[in-house]
């Protein structure tokens, strides 16, 4: 039998980054996929980043994950959005070509390690006094690891719907892994229901962009990832047009055949990303929508209609999408549908994505009730980087909702579980003023290389990074006087005496390029440090003022509660405290204090109780 | 598990009724022992009351109200006794004697209440100053706070600045949607307007005053009559009061009821210079600390002498010299008792007005704090151009109410957020 440190089931973004991890952290890794050329596939928006989403791909990046440098191979468009606000919340966006991404991602992760492809269906997880220890494989093959880390998407119980078309399985075209989703079942896991949807694909040839608002991919030259090629293709535009009442009126007469209004789909779908029955439904005053007509690659015409998913069958599709500026003569593809799928609880897992009633067994992605590429592929990697670290002996990540989106992450998913396809949003993110796009590998790179997951690539440029930091942090240490400020034509008043370079930055309207008199050109060299170096010490004082609740966070996050804390012991606890922290199991008393309707009181005795165990 | 309390819920007896309640897992099985059986939820039975050896108690109402939709959260018995001592007394200790049953401990029912989400952190504190209170006053204003005025109102004010974070964070976080490009037009004056009904509420007087006492500081140079008036109005040999200048060598202070309004009156070390005596002088370095805090001073010094706002005493005034004042407020002999009664009056007159209102609820102090920090946070805001730091700003506010009422917000922002806005493509 063939003995692996980690096997990772699914080749979508969340199985990439797992399996890449753990070679790269020196484990001897395996990728189980159906199909090895679909690994790497995007299924559904050809974009990558966004909002909330961007930070989460720089801080992949940060652990020297796939996608950053994938997405930058694959870039047609890059948008920065948000722009004109603080860059906490500017969110780097790109859209990339499917086929260059996805051999972006086979030819990195052949680079990961000990990295082995394994192609064939995971049919069953073999299973040892209670733990998971390998898997069996459609075709009879047994194949052995102290960890498995599922990462198969939709697949579990996974219908299609189009109108009144039915279909089982997981995406268009592939099969899902029957057998494996009947053991899980038996394993009486906690699990639900949710719902997503996807828009009809376009041909490009047959929409009359002329009329449309352009958007153009941004002049400055960011990238996703700091290493890589840069951007190595030519850029597209991408264009706007707008429901409007004839589009809204094609839909209101066919509600009725939605599964979503017959009643035919009874799970959550996204507020965030409703369908666009939904939205004409739930805000009959608006009087129209915007759409993005995302081109999908450099060599396919197809384009991805960014705002209108539905499941209405394919004739009302084709002619409310008719009614639409740009799209009079629009070809329709392939159709939109809508997808329920089972995932599981995950207040079943533990912060490092163990499943804590199936030890050796982890989780990541869709299947844990999120959406996205990048959510999938920061819980792939997070997943991925416990596996290995239990398997080598290593302490796993320390990361926490102070220090990444990722953490804010999983700290939501296994506390409060799910009731919509869990998407990040920088909102999510109470310390977010800390936790920029910019600095995520600041953060987080001395994490990885603690844990050992950061190529000699990313190390070396790490370390010439940090010393030009260093570099520039002691220059802002040089103490000028207000007047020297003021006379160099900066909005500083000239009576406010000596001040530091550093603090001068906290005056609105004072930019590290206007302290060039005191600085030497050689600092500027690293545009995205200087950057980072200057909001760093715009936001000190804010900063500085979350500390005392950061510091409550860290004492509470130092009070292990475990797995077996007796919560149906401790006096005072009503029932129904005890149901909710025994559905969560937080790990921490800080923890405990995220879960959903914990009361403060309820705190107090945990803490005391606590207290009592661990001395 | 948990211990299943009891205690006499009703007023003390004799009564006409006592009421008993029992809460907590073995509530149930209490009422089954006692009464033999369990009646339909919410439904009120008679039934004959027993103790273990089988001796009749008394005939008595009695209720189940299971969990959690009770008081307590918990499931919850209740025994309307008839309200004689020995009827009561019987009851308790039949209840006592069953297992895993025991008396509540002072507050146990509120703070099981609490535990269980069925009153937040204001409410519960408001039924704990209600235990402690002491006076009539203090018990009005108590009870306005168990009754959850401030609640509502912290509650009304969270969910106003919800819906203004929702507004925000839509346009941080859903910029590109053309549904919330922008913020409302009249944002910024919200906010503002937020913060003016914050105000409002830490200017009122403290809960503090209600539990402490209006502060009167008896203060004076040396054998004024400072001690002897102190000992007058708390109407107790509290200080000693002799002859020798420089007795009084600390801060005395006796808390007082007048009329129903709490009073704390303090006596101070006789304000002199001149000091070789140490412990005098730590004594007069109190009296300056206690001059500090005072919401009132009486001056028994010369005229003008005193602190700002202090009231001018003339006292002595049965003495052959007294020390004579143009202006006094009042003229007193607490010897002979001349203008003792005014001055009281006067006194009761001006605490009432600067303690809260009967009836209204007051903040304590950490309340007050927090609600500072609110009004700090919005008033900062205001201030900002980066809606990021608005936004952060928005933040610490909302951590501040969710402390005032022991909750978390950010789901909660979210789903308003999701509720008003057409947002996603």
């Amino acid at each position: 039998m063939q003995q692996f440190d980690v096997i990772v089931v699914g080749g979508g973004h969340a199985g990439v980054e797992a399996a890449a991890v753990a070679a790269r952290m020196g484990g001897h890794a395996a990728l189980v996929s159906f199909d090895l050329d679909a690994i790497g596939a995007m299924s559904c928006n050809p974009a990558i980043g966004g909002l909330g989403k961007g930070h989460l791909v720089r801080e992949v990046d940060a652990f020297d994950g796939i996608i950053g440098r994938a997405a930058d191979a694959g870039a047609i468009h890059y948008r920065m959005l948000n722009r004109s606000k603080g860059s906490a919340v500017q969110g780097p966006r790109v859209q990339a070509d499917r086929k260059r991404f996805k051999a972006e991602v086979q030819r990195l992760l052949a680079l990961q390690g000990d990295l082995t492809l394994v192609a064939g269906e995971a049919a069953a997880l073999r299973l040892t006094g209670g733990r998971v220890t390998g898997i069996d494989l459609a075709d009879g093959t047994a194949l052995s690891a102290s960890a498995v880390v599922l990462c198969t998407g939709t697949f579990l119980g996974g219908v299609l719907f189009r109108g009144e078309e039915r279909i089982v399985g997981g995406r268009i075209g592939e099969a899902s892994a029957q057998r494996l989703a009947a053991q899980l079942r038996e394993a009486q896991l906690p699990m639900a229901r949710l719902k997503t949807g996807t828009p009809p694909r376009l041909d490009g040839r047959t929409i009359d962009w002329s009329g449309l608002e352009e958007q153009p991919s941004d002049a400055d030259p960011w990238t996703m990832s700091p290493l890589g090629a840069g951007r190595a293709l030519p850029q597209v535009f991408c264009a706007i047009t707008r429901t409007n009442e004839r589009s809204h009126d094609v839909i209101r007469a066919n509600l009725h055949r939605s599964p979503l209004f017959s009643g035919a789909i009874g799970a959550s779908g996204p507020r965030y990303c409703p369908s666009i029955e939904d939205k004409i439904h739930r805000f009959a005053d608006r009087d129209g929508h915007q759409v993005f007509l995302e081109p999908e690659g450099l060599d396919t015409h197809l384009v991805y209609p960014n705002g209108i998913s539905t499941s209405l069958p394919a004739d009302v599709q084709l002619a409310m999408l008719r009614t639409m500026e740009g799209l009079e003569r629009v070809e329709m593809v392939v159709p939109g549908y809508a997808v329920e799928y089972d995932h599981i609880d995950p207040r079943a897992l533990r912060p490092c994505l163990e499943l804590r009633d199936l030890p050796g067994l982890y989780c990541a992605g869709q299947i844990n009730g999120t959406t996205g590429y990048e959510e999938a592929a920061a819980q792939g990697l997070v997943a991925g980087m416990h596996a290995a670290a239990a398997v080598l002996g290593r302490d796993g990540p320390a990361i926490d909702r102070a220090n990444s989106y990722m953490a804010v992450m999983i700290d939501d998913l296994t506390l409060h579980g799910v009731s919509e396809p869990y998407r990040m949003l920088t909102a999510r993110a109470e310390y977010r003023l800390r936790l920029r796009a910019n600095n995520a590998g600041t953060r987080l790179t001395p994490l990885g290389l603690t844990l050992g997951c950061i190529g000699l690539e990313r190390t070396e440029w790490f370390a010439r990074r940090e010393e030009a930091r260093a570099r520039l942090e002691g220059a802002l240490e040089r103490v000028v006087t207000g007047n020297e400020l003021a006379v160099a034509g900066l909005p500083v008043r000239p009576d406010v005496g000596r001040l530091s370079l550093r603090d001068a930055l906290r005056f609105g309207g004072v930019e590290l390029d206007g302290l060039r008199p005191w600085l030497s050109d050689d600092l500027f060299a690293d545009a995205d440090l200087a950057a980072e170096v200057a909001e760093d010490a715009a936001y000190a004082p804010y900063l500085a003022r979350q500390d005392a609740e950061l510091r409550e966070l860290r004492a509470g996050e130092a009070l292990p509660l475990g797995d077996d804390f007796p919560y149906e012991a401790i006096p005072g606890l009503s029932r129904e405290m005890v149901e909710r922290l025994s559905r969560a199991r937080p790990a921490t008393l800080a923890a405990a204090g995220r879960v959903p309707g914990i009361t403060p009181a309820a705190l107090a005795a945990l803490l005391v109780h606590a207290r009592r165990r661990a001395a | 598990m948990t211990d299943t309390i009891f205690a006499l819920s009703s007023g003390a007896p004799p009564a006409a009724i006592g009421v008993i309640r029992v809460s907590g897992p073995r509530a149930r099985l209490a009422l089954q022992e006692l009464a033999g059986r369990v009646p339909a939820p919410r439904r009120a039975a008679l039934a004959r009351l027993r103790d273990r050896q089988g001796a009749v108690l008394d005939e008595a109402l009695v209720l189940w109200l299971p969990g959690p939709g009770t008081e307590t959260g918990e499931d919850v018995a209740e025994l309307q006794c008839h309200g004689g001592r020995a009827v009561i007394a019987a009851v308790e200790t039949a209840l006592a004697a069953l297992p895993g049953l025991r008396r509540a401990k002072p507050g146990e029912f509120t703070r099981r209440a609490f535990l269980n989400g069925k009153i937040d952190l204001a409410e519960a504190e408001g039924l704990a100053d209600l235990l402690e209170a002491e006076t009539e006053l203090q018990r009005l204003s108590a009870m306005a706070m168990a009754g959850g005025a401030f609640s509502r109102e912290v509650g009304q004010w969270r969910e106003e600045l919800l819906g203004l974070s929702a507004a925000l964070e839509a346009v941080l976080d859903f910029a590109d949607e053309d549904d919330v490009a922008t913020l409302p037009a009249d944002f910024a004056l919200r906010i503002a307007g937020l913060a003016q009904k914050i105000r409002g509420w830490l200017d009122r007087p403290r809960a503090e005053l209600l539990k402490e006492g209006f502060r009167v500081v008896v203060a004076g140079p040396p054998n004024a009559g400072k001690s002897t008036l102190f000992n007058t109005l708390v109407e107790a040999e509290a200080a000693i009061a002799t002859p020798i200048a420089g007795t009084t060598r600390d801060v005395l202070t006796r808390p007082v009821a007048i009329a129903g309004v709490p009073f704390l009156f303090a006596d101070t070390a006789g304000l002199h210079d001149a000091v070789d005596d140490v412990v005098e002088a730590i004594g007069i370095e109190r009296a300056m600390e206690a001059l500090d805090r005072a919401d009132l001073v009486l001056w028994l010094g010369p005229e003008g002498m005193g602190p700002p706002g202090a009231w001018e005493i003339e006292a002595q005034i049965d003495r052959s010299h007294p020390v004579a004042k143009r202006h006094p407020r009042h003229r007193i002999s607490a010897r002979t008792g001349e203008g003792i009664d005014a001055l009281r009056a006067d006194l009761v007159e001006t605490a009432t007005a600067a303690l809260p209102k009967p009836g209204e609820a007051a903040l304590n102090e950490r309340q007050h704090e927090l609600l500072g920090d609110a009004r700090t946070a919005l008033a900062q805001a205001g201030e900002h151009h980066d809606p990021l730091l608005v936004a952060e700003a928005l933040r610490l506010a909302r951590v501040a109410f969710d402390s005032l009422l022991g909750r978390t917000a950010t789901e909660d922002m979210l789903d308003a957020l999701f509720g008003r806005f057409c947002i996603g493509k």
